[in-house]
């Protein structure tokens, strides 16, 4: 009997209630997720997805919270269970002080847990190396690469093999994929398009790849995931997957743009500026890119 | 003279201004009621020289409660600012405003708010679990407190005079370094950090120590409270791990004040490199502060079960791995840095493997309580929480463990989700179950009761709604840190829920604050009648009076099992005889407290340049540690018969409450 | 506890002050040595991570001089015969204290502070020298590993020259006593250290750079 507990009112069956309660709330919970998915499922990019990386990373999570909820569920029923059953102003709890062991329960639970781990870690080992951003998609259309500078604080597109370049916006046609080389002249940033796949960081002196693939067409919302200043919140840009054709008119007009992009002009660009509007340049200097990533490597030349 | 301080850092923009009037407001009440109570002496022998344990315990949780509202007033600064800054209104914060507060919020909560938790908790509870009358080196237990104050303090101050930093509460370079970030913001960060990590490294030789040492006879590690084991596989990663913060920090400083090349982007400097370095003090970090709080339900549901632990040995080495494992983890913080996919699955494995343990303790909670008597008294309520809350977030640390998943998912919502429901659902539960739990143990009355399930019901349903919806922002593509997004990006109408949620929060705390005084109102009517036991507890700190007297076992225990004080009341043990002797207990002293002044004034001439006064500041700290270590360690002395005296005094009441 | 006793290493085993018990375990002696390893592991760790730092950056010399340019083999080699030898004597003095003789001690401990003192002399010349040449510490991430390694374990010696001074003090104003060893085994534990660390400076700095 608990000593000197403390004075309550205890209204009948509290245990009863607490665990209603409780109960009420996680399953509002549970209602509000598969609403809340029917609702916005436009938005939700990275369970409804546009490209095959980003497709193959959702599955491998569904499996994986499929797997643990096997772990998961039963825990959340016995904490229920025994609450009510054991709680103490019930007589039929067959309370028994002694239990304190039992050698079986243990390699139960040490060892479905390591079950698990394993199968979650081989499957884990596999995708990893299939959906390493570094590594080239294969697919009929011949491979196009974009080169990614994150500024401050905008986002920098250029397009070596067509000459051109663009602000806060990046377009190529679907079913292609895209090898994205990115880099930055800015705080680490992270290059992040959900729909398509996931990210990878943007860095001065680095040269990161990603490799992405848009299944359909459509405009997808990019950001950056890694805050690097002021205007960090304002690091958006519009991906659009369109038709070979749209894309080479959009080509052909950022071909007679009237802004020119070079070195000068970049370092210009590169100022700190929040929220640019969407531009386009005819691209004059086609190892920007690289000058760009090497520009820290050696000390000025005065 | 001033360094680079000029009247311009005292002033700030309108949102700031609110607060800081408010503080200064409150602080000068303070002095006044100090004052006009004539409590200065008292204050100074009592507490502000004292080395007792005990108090600087209690002095741990105070500074604990006043970062708390500091870090939870930001967050609802934060979560206030996204409910109302989408497309055309950018809220009531400016961007750069909005990332001091964050970057506070987390530098607030994980140093000052979850570090002082666990370390307060074991000040008091350590040396009573253990038999012992004090820790091992006092006055190095408080020094590690007075710079944990200190560096405190020093963030207190950077909301007064300048600003605070912008980075994040990690501060990655280069965003950090002197050429982006070129303002005191990153400095008082630094200093701050650096002072209280100094001081939890200090703290963390003294506990190791202490546990290592000081346990009173008969009691064997694997009969020692497993609230104690905790803090035992916890002290090991303090004392490993700060060093590696201290050294980083400390090459970030030279970076910005000397002109180095570590982190910098020329130079040749790799900021890739702090990243892991910091992420190698960063992980183990989390388990310091998580360990701990393990221990404490590992105290509360056998009580509360009337029940001894399930799995003891299981348990202790389930701690014991954890502990181990998190050195070898810290890469999962940066999938998305551009590591090859084998350096990738090596820490994914990795990390999956620490959640064996974790999982096995949960099992092992569970089954303590089959077969028990199960009393839902609010420190059961907190692990109810906590088990529903950390079992759900833990699952979610193994989406984020596979690097492909974690890609789609880093740095969004979904990922401060996950280690909230880690750090809410586990530590913070943890401290309200434990101080609800040890309240009467320290100062002989309950907590108001009612006012306690008040709060658990407004904490369990806000947490909830202010962070589910925030898995599923992730997964549409909301980063964290944005003070500010589109209206096309759907994302508004959860952040409104996020908000009430936080609200929500709020109302609990505030029940909470306000319970806590209430409760000292009213203690009278909640006096602990039981002469120190209320919740028939198994372990020695209960076997003591409530409050503890100042030497804590007036006969050394000596203990011959696991939960000794079971064993006494179940006849398996004898009770102790009382054969008294004189107690030595070592004297006060002012150093703790001057050296926390002096580091408090060394962080701020740092941060602002002021040259002369910084080097006045660590020379002073200089003679203060030499005066201490010239002196020889001096005690007070509590005869026989004054222990006999207190004791008697005890006895006494007991009589008068049958 | 003040007159001088004649220290065998049991008589440090004084009593415990609050249960009068010569535990094993619990006198101040055992736990003070306990405790000041687990700050030298602190040390080392801190340590650790500058080499870290060092072994990840001393290939970026950005278009500057390299290790091989810039260290000379015969100056480390004598800094590291001077720390040796003050290790030793360092040493020399343990031994008389734990023979009680006040005036060796501080003999042996003047001849330490000597040793140490002018390996921090040839320290800060070469320092010095480096600066003037144009190669400090902001020149590339290279120097600045270098530096900082180099000159954190310098200030580690540094204080422990002012360590040094204040237990000189100690012991001619109050002679051996069990407190004053106390605080010289822990002296000579961070002394002895520090001559380690510095052994992995020699070899992975300035051996394995020039080689």
């Amino acid at each position: 009997m608990l000593r000197g507990l403390f004075k309550q009112k205890m209204t009948k069956k509290p245990v009863f209630y607490m665990l209603l309660f409780t109960g009420l709330i996680l399953l509002v919970i549970l209602i509000m997720q598969p609403l809340q998915i029917l609702h916005f499922r436009e938005k939700i990019a990275v369970l409804f997805p546009k490209g095959i990386i980003a497709i193959e990373e959702r599955n491998l999570l569904f499996i994986i919270q499929i797997l643990m909820l096997i772990i998961i569920i039963p825990v959340y029923i016995l904490t229920f269970i025994f609450s009510w059953i054991y709680r103490a102003d019930n007589p039929k709890g067959n309370y028994d002080p002694d239990i304190v062991d039992n050698r079986i329960a243990e390699y139960i639970w040490w060892g479905i847990p390591c079950v698990m781990v394993l199968i979650v870690s081989i499957l884990t080992g596999i995708k990893t190396h299939e959906l390493d951003p570094f590594k080239s998609i294969e697919s009929k259309n011949k491979e196009m690469t974009i080169q990614v500078v994150a500024l401050q604080w905008k986002w920098l597109f250029i397009y070596p093999e067509e000459g051109i370049a663009s602000v806060n916006f990046v377009q190529f046609p679907e079913s292609t994929p895209i090898r994205f080389e990115i880099t930055a002249d800015a705080p680490m940033n992270s290059f992040w398009i959900p729909h398509l796949g996931g990210q990878i960081y943007a860095m001065p002196k680095m040269k990161t790849v990603l490799n992405l693939i848009a299944n359909e067409i459509g405009d997808f919302r990019g950001s950056s995931a890694n805050i690097s200043g002021e205007g960090f919140a304002g690091m958006t840009f519009v991906t659009r997957a369109s038709t070979d054709d749209d894309y080479h008119q959009w080509v052909k007009s950022a071909k007679q743009s009237s802004n020119t992009l070079n070195l000068k002009e970049y370092n210009q660009l590169a100022a700190p500026s929040q929220n640019n509007p969407v531009e386009t340049f005819q691209l004059k200097d086609l190892s920007l890119f690289d000058q760009i990533v090497n520009k820290y490597m050696h000390p000025h030349k005065e | 003279m001033f360094g680079r301080l000029t009247l311009d850092a005292f002033k700030h923009e309108s949102s700031q201004n609110g607060a800081v009037f408010s503080m200064l407001f409150g602080a000068i009440c303070l002095i006044g009621l100090i004052s006009y109570l004539k409590r200065w002496k008292w204050l100074w022998n009592e507490w502000l020289t004292t080395v007792d344990p005990k108090r600087i315990g209690i002095m741990y949780i105070v500074v604990v409660l006043i970062m708390f509202l500091k870090g939870f007033g930001d967050a609802i600064m934060i979560r206030l600012q996204q409910a109302m800054s989408v497309g055309d209104s950018h809220g009531f914060l400016s961007s750069t405003h909005f990332q001091e507060v964050f970057s506070s919020h987390g530098t607030t909560m994980i140093f000052f708010v979850a570090m002082g938790a666990i370390f307060g908790l074991m000040n008091l509870i350590i040396p009573l679990q253990i038999g012992a009358r004090d820790v091992a080196f006092p006055f190095l237990n408080a020094l590690g407190f007075w710079l944990f104050a200190s560096g405190a303090f020093l963030t207190i101050v950077s909301l007064t005079i300048g600003s605070f930093s912008t980075a994040g509460w990690l501060a990655y370079p280069p965003l950090s370094g002197i050429e982006y970030s070129p303002n005191e913001g990153i400095d008082y960060w630094i200093w701050a950090v650096q002072i209280a990590g100094v001081g939890s490294t200090l703290s963390g030789i003294n506990f190791l120590v202490t546990i290592l040492k000081m346990r009173c006879p008969g009691m064997t590690l694997m009969k020692m409270p497993i609230f104690t084991w905790s803090a035992l596989c916890t002290m090991p990663l303090v004392v490993l791990a700060f060093p590696i913060l201290t050294a980083t920090l400390y090459m970030l400083t030279l970076d910005r004040y000397l002109g180095m090349h570590f982190f910098t982007v020329d130079g040749g400097g790799n900021y890739m490199m702090y990243v892991n370095l910091i992420w190698a003090w960063g992980h183990p970090e989390v388990y310091i502060i998580m360990l701990p709080m393990f221990g404490v339900f590992s105290e509360i549901v056998p009580t509360f079960s009337e029940k001894r632990l399930f799995g003891y040995v299981s348990m202790v080495w389930a701690l014991i791995f954890i502990a181990f494992i998190s050195f070898i983890v810290w890469l999962h913080h940066f999938f998305t840095m551009g590591a090859s996919p084998t350096v990738n699955v090596f820490f994914a494995i990795m990390t999956m493997i620490i959640a064996i343990p974790t999982g096995v303790k949960i099992f092992n909670w569970l089954f303590t309580k089959f077969r028990g008597r199960v009393h839902f008294t609010s420190p059961m309520l907190w692990f109810f929480a906590f088990l529903l809350n950390f079992t759900f977030a833990g699952m979610t640390g193994i989406l984020l463990s596979s690097p492909p998943v974690d890609f789609q998912v880093h740095n969004s919502l979904f990922l401060i989700a996950h280690f909230h429901g880690m750090a809410i659902g586990g530590v913070l539960f943890g401290f309200f179950a434990a101080f609800t739990y040890w309240f009467p143990k320290f100062t002989g009355f309950f907590l108001d009761e009612t006012l306690n399930r008040y709060a658990f019901w407004c904490w369990l349903s806000g947490f909830l709604l202010a962070f589910m919806p925030l898995y599923m922002l992730g997964f549409m593509g909301a980063t964290r840190r944005l003070d500010h997004y589109d209206a096309s990006t759907g994302w508004h109408p959860l952040f409104v829920i996020v908000g009430i949620g936080a609200f929500i929060i709020l109302i609990g705390a505030t029940i909470q604050f306000f319970g806590l005084f209430w409760s000292i109102i009213n203690r009278k009517k909640n006096w602990d009648h039981t002469g120190g036991d209320p919740w028939n507890g198994r372990t020695l700190e209960w076997s003591i009076s409530s409050p503890p007297p100042i030497y804590n076992f007036a006969v050394i225990p000596t203990v011959d099992q696991l939960d000794p004080l079971w064993a006494i009341k179940r006849g398996e043990a004898p009770i102790p005889q009382k054969r008294y002797e004189n107690i030595y207990l070592p004297i006060n002293t002012p150093m703790g407290l001057y050296i926390g002044i002096f580091s408090l004034i060394f962080g701020f001439a740092m941060t602002w340049h002021i040259w002369w006064l910084a080097i006045v500041s660590f020379v002073s700290i200089l003679v203060c540690v030499i005066i201490r270590l010239s002196g020889e360690d001096e005690h007070e002395i509590i005869t026989v018969a004054q222990v006999k005296e207190i004791e008697a005094a005890h006895a006494r009441r007991m009589k008068s409450y049958e | 506890m003040n007159k001088p006793l004649t220290i065998h290493h049991q008589d440090t085993l004084e009593l415990n002050p609050d249960t009068h018990l010569p535990d094993l375990h619990q006198d101040t002696f055992s736990k003070t040595t306990q405790g000041f390893w687990m700050y030298l592991m602190t040390d080392s760790l801190l340590f650790a991570t500058l080499f870290c730092a060092y072994a990840i950056l001393h290939t970026e010399t950005f278009d500057g001089p390299s290790a091989q340019d810039l260290f000379s083999l015969s100056t480390a080699f004598t800094e590291t015969m001077i720390l040796l030898l003050s290790s030793v004597t360092c040493g020399f003095s343990m031994m008389a204290a734990l023979r009680n003789k006040k005036n060796q001690v501080l003999a042996w401990l003047g001849v330490s502070f000597l040793l140490g003192a002018s390996f921090v002399a040839i320290e800060l010349t070469e320092f010095t020298q480096l600066v003037q040449d144009g190669n400090s510490w902001q020149r590339s991430a290279f120097l600045s590993s270098f530096f900082t390694l180099v000159s954190t374990h310098g200030m580690h010696v540094s204080f422990g020259l002012l360590g040094m001074i204040v237990m000189a003090a100690q012991l001619f104003l109050l002679g051996v006593t069990a407190t004053t060893f106390r605080r010289l085994i822990t002296f000579s534990m961070f002394w002895h250290f520090l001559d380690l660390v510095w052994i992995f400076i020699f070899t992975f700095v300035y051996l394995m750079g020039v080689v």
